[in-house]
């Protein structure tokens, strides 16, 4: 029997506490499952997901920046058109990368394997699932970030030392992207819905100062292009890949952090409601 | 109550004797609780008993799923809920196992309000879903040792576990093979063992055999009955009144959410149905009218859609009776009374329709 209660830090911690039926200190095992499941599964998806945002870099950066000259990056001096839409593209890539895996892999495990219906039969509270799956996501996000730095450092593209931040920077906007993405995604239904945000996410890619700065909008515009959350990890990577920082930099990471909370909250007030209803 | 008990071991004659031995090693591993579960048990509780319930209700907007049933189950007892599809049998299976909010009442599993230690509840639990919900994305024996890990049990203990539980669902040869490729009846299978794999005290089957042909139904009752032999207890909700027969010491029968009689199928068959059932067809025209003219025989008469059922005694003497009277039904069948019967005596419906 004590095999059975040996692995239970949970079972003293969970009786005092309100978060005894949300959580039993066991991601790790959601964790593990994800990984197992990679080993087997679609490699392709991942790897087009890396794909992606090298391909708009070579045909924008490279081929458009040919014609474009050089641009007026962060800190105000003169970077190739290539290196001012670089770190965009990698905040881009950090929140496709988490958005796969917290919006349709979870889409599907939800609605169609069953596998939260089965995870929560067992100690596992919602907590567990949601942090396990969002880990996973960030996992995601971590690997393409690391890749398309690389490829920006082949092409020369990273001018300070500043800009290996840019990696856990990358983790960070797609810790906020997961988050959320998971929570939403509990309220999707059909596959209709799902289309939904590709809807939001397209026009978020091509608008939120990915290719221009953000001053060629109106006001009013600008005002709502900054409250979307890859604005601010747009200027967030590129302020970082040159080295050259504001108070702005906080606004940017604080707006993660705070993007973060609500969305742990909301995705697992979602799971409780959906599985221990 | 004996017969029923002996029935299944004629249909598995070879099965005890391979029991006792894993039976042994069961016991000594889950009957020996630790000192702070046994600090845990509700001093008000019998300590026999793994579940009791107290007027619980579930309601679902106007719906009442559940309503203000009560019942207990003592260690080891293999209890069932017997009802139709809508009964509120998987309902009450979903608070048990605390993923399910109850509306009212008390329910106390082990000591426990699954509703407020849900996770230390299912530590002690064995779910087997109505529907499988295998994980596709891995295979068999990965699907046992990745399900012991969300109950947090070490890889050290899940390896042998799992080789054992694919032995006991007897799908060692397909360890590696991918779900999808498996039979319903193995995948069946694959759910129970999963479902065991740490070594819960009480094991919760939903529908265990819905959609399975008849040799996977039989296959896999087998595997129940050496769980339940090894101590363990068993909910089951089944609307397969021969699966109840079979499977169930007691059980209550449940229809639109409220209990509707509660005892061994034994007993209820003995309280609500005469010891046999004449079965007698006359043609779907003639079953509607014909009751008229069968009037005095046997105890009581029952007539559906397809046939017309005579409660009596001595099926026979009650046939003889019929021909007597110049009726010639097409077919006529006496068999012994079944739990079908003492539900269509309670609530006036069949129990699959």
């Amino acid at each position: 029997m004590s095999v059975l209660t040996g692995g239970h830090s949970a079972t003293d911690l969970a009786r005092e506490r309100k978060f005894g039926s949300l959580y039993s200190r066991n991601a790790r095992a959601v964790v593990g499952r994800g990984l197992m499941a990679a080993k087997s599964s679609t490699w392709l998806v991942m790897v087009s997901g890396f794909f992606e945002p090298v391909l708009f870099l070579l045909a924008m950066g490279v081929g458009m920046g040919s014609i474009v000259g050089t641009v007026q990056g962060p800190g105000g001096g003169e970077i190739s058109y290539a290196a001012y839409i670089a770190p965009a593209l990698l905040a881009v890539s950090a929140m496709n990368g988490a958005i796969y895996d917290s919006t349709w892999n979870v889409f599907f495990k939800m609605n169609f394997a069953k596998l939260y219906q089965g995870m929560l039969y067992t100690s596992l509270g919602p907590l567990d699932v949601a942090i396990g799956e969002i880990f996973l996501a960030l996992l995601r996000g971590l690997l393409y970030a690391t890749g398309f730095t690389a490829v920006m450092g082949v092409m020369g593209l990273l001018t300070s030392w500043w800009a290996i931040l840019v990696i856990p920077a990358s983790v960070l906007i797609a810790f906020g992207f997961a988050s959320f993405g998971m929570g939403i995604t509990s309220f999707m239904k059909t596959f209709q819905q799902m289309d939904w945000i590709n809807f939001f996410l397209l026009p978020m890619f091509l608008f939120s100062a990915t290719f221009y700065p953000l001053s060629v909008y109106p006001q009013v515009i600008q005002w709502f292009i900054q409250a979307m959350p890859l604005w601010h990890g747009v200027e967030l990577l590129r302020q970082i890949s040159v080295g050259s920082f504001s108070p702005a930099t906080a606004i940017h990471v604080g707006y993660y952090v705070v993007m973060i909370g609500l969305g742990i909250m909301l995705t697992t007030g979602r799971l409780r409601q959906l599985f221990l209803k | 109550m004996q017969e029923y008990l002996q029935e299944p071991f004629h249909i598995f004659p070879g099965a005890t004797s391979l029991l006792r031995v894993h039976n042994e090693a069961i016991r000594s591993s889950t009957q020996s609780p630790t000192p702070s579960e046994s600090s845990r048990t509700n001093p008000d509780m019998n300590p026999q008993t793994v579940i009791s319930a107290r007027d619980l209700t579930k309601t679902y907007g106007d719906l009442t799923a559940v309503d203000n049933i009560s019942f207990d189950v003592p260690a080891g007892e293999s209890f069932g809920l017997l009802g139709p599809n809508g009964a509120g049998k998987s309902t009450t299976m979903k608070m048990i196992g605390g993923v399910s909010q109850r509306t009212s009442g008390s329910l106390n599993i082990m000591g426990l309000d699954p509703e407020s230690h849900g996770p230390e509840v299912r530590a002690h639990l064995g779910v087997v879903p109505q529907q499988d919900n295998l994980d596709e994305e891995l295979r068999v024996r990965e699907n046992l040792i990745v399900y012991g890990r969300y109950f947090g049990l070490p890889l050290s203990y899940l390896r042998p576990k799992a080789d054992e539980l694919l032995e006991f669902a007897q799908l060692t040869d397909k360890a590696n093979s991918k779900v999808d490729a498996l039979s319903g009846g193995m995948k069946r299978r694959l759910t129970i063992a999963r479902s065991l794999i740490n070594e819960p005290r009480i094991l919760l089957l939903d529908e265990p055999t819905t959609g399975l042909d008849p040799q996977a139904r039989h296959i896999l009752w087998d595997r129940l009955f050496r769980l339940k032999e090894s101590g363990v207890t068993l909910i089951l909700t089944t609307h397969y009144m021969d699966e109840a027969e079979q499977l169930c010491d007691r059980l209550i029968v449940v229809d639109k959410g409220r209990i509707m009689a509660e005892g061994s199928p034994a007993n209820l068959i003995r309280e609500h149905s005469s010891r046999e059932v004449l079965e007698l067809r006359f043609g779907s025209e003639r079953n509607a009218t014909i009751g008229v003219e069968l009037q005095g025989i046997g105890e009581r008469l029952e007539t559906l859609p397809d046939r017309v059922l005579i409660y009596a005694h001595d099926g026979e003497a009650a046939l003889e009776q019929v021909t007597s009277r110049g009726l010639r039904p097409m077919t006529s069948l006496v068999r012994r009374s079944s739990l079908e019967d003492v539900f269509l005596r309670l609530t006036g419906r069949s129990l699959v329709d």
